[in-house]
């Protein structure tokens, strides 16, 4: 019984925000000030998943060569930043992760 | 298929009318859709698209269904979780408050702040989608996520105007949903038996898709200051419960950015 309580609260809870904006789209009305600072939303919202991904561990921030995230990063930053290239940006930036973090375990 | 009707009376006007929101974008994947639009060809290029970050989340998934079974969640209850919430980060609180044997009512509260990130997602959509039926509006809103609005937002910024972009989202959300079902049911099933997920390093892949989403954005100063801010705040207060960090973050960004731009106008800085 108690689960079935939390499912259904934890799904309404997320449905009520995921949907409330949507819902109300045709009766809102966005001003252009706030249309353009939304403009922000998807880089500032991705660049904050990433860099504690990428530079934190067990809540410290890890920089130098022995961060094979940091690495694998620093290659899609430059890949992305040179080919504008989604996909190779992936490919390489994982490839240079898992290269350098085998590396560092066979080496270190 | 619950969403097979046609609804293109509607769906041709469910574009945004104004040119501003197609300045930031650079986008490469859409040419071919933008030649031939059809239905199902954003629905398929959608799913292909998050790809990566659905990769990225098969590890999650796994390590959800295996941790909340041995927090004491019911494997039904384990699926029906995956099944009507579907929301990672807030699965993954719920787990572990159930292992401290927190009350069902405490962890309803947290899901609702952890999640409300998306409500900054679900306004930049609106734009995008505020002429959609009703028929659609509930599943892609049900179906809305970290990775999907990564992935969606950039086709409905690309510069084509493709009638059918909202199949394109529901590909890619579609795709995301069905990969956390299957991942949850393995954790539950193999979980035991499946080594060390989190050490796979799959999850990287999250990182690395959104860099290469990120920086092609880097086009004016206030982009770079805001992204730059952001990333800073989320480090700084990566402490703060519940996604906080990360909505802070989100906030402060934005604000730079947008202080930025007045600094930056009327010239440029070259």
């Amino acid at each position: 019984m108690t689960e079935v309580l939390l499912i259904l609260g934890m799904a309404i809870a997320t449905f009520a925000i995921r949907y409330v904006m949507f819902g109300a789209s045709s009766r809102i009305k966005l001003s252009p000030g706030l249309l353009s600072a939304l403009r922000y939303v998807p880089p500032v919202v991705l660049s904050a998943i990433v860099v504690p991904e990428v530079l934190l561990n067990d809540g410290s921030v890890h920089v130098g060569y022995m961060n094979a995230r940091l690495v694998g990063a620093i290659a899609a930053i430059a890949i992305s930043y040179f080919t504008r290239n989604l996909l190779l940006t992936i490919v390489v930036g994982m490839a240079v992760f898992f290269g350098w973090q085998s590396a560092l375990t066979h080496l270190i | 298929m619950p969403f097979s009707q046609s609804h293109s009376s509607q769906s041709h006007n469910s574009r945004p009318h104004s040119s501003q929101y197609h300045q930031l974008s650079s986008h490469d994947q859409d040419a071919d859709l933008a030649k031939a639009p059809s239905a199902w060809r954003e629905f398929w290029t959608g799913a292909r698209d998050i790809i990566p970050l659905v990769v990225g989340a098969i590890p999650f998934g796994i390590i959800f269904g295996t941790l909340a079974t041995n927090n004491g969640l019911s494997p039904a209850a384990t699926l029906a979780m995956s099944a009507f919430v579907f929301a990672g980060s807030s699965q993954f609180i719920a787990a572990g408050m159930l292992a401290v044997k927190t009350g069902w009512l405490l962890i309803v509260l947290t899901t609702f702040v952890v999640n409300l990130r998306h409500l900054l997602y679900a306004v930049s959509l609106v734009p995008y989608i505020k002429q959609l039926p009703q028929t659609w509006k509930v599943p892609l809103a049900f179906l809305l996520t970290d990775e999907a609005f990564a992935v969606v937002i950039r086709r409905y910024e690309s510069e084509d105007t493709a009638p059918f972009k909202h199949w394109y989202y529901l590909g890619a959300a579609l795709a995301m949903y069905l990969n956390w079902q299957l991942c949850t049911v393995l954790g539950i099933t193999l979980g035991q038996l499946i080594p060390n997920a989190a050490d796979w390093g799959l999850d990287f892949a999250m990182s690395v898709t959104f860099i290469g989403m990120v920086i092609p954005y880097l086009k004016r100063q206030p982009m770079v200051i805001a992204v730059v801010v952001a990333g800073l705040v989320a480090l700084l207060s990566a402490s703060l419960p519940h996604k906080l960090g990360l909505m802070l973050a989100a906030v402060m960004g934005i604000g730079a950015g947008v202080v930025s731009e007045r600094l930056f106008r009327p010239p440029l800085v070259q």
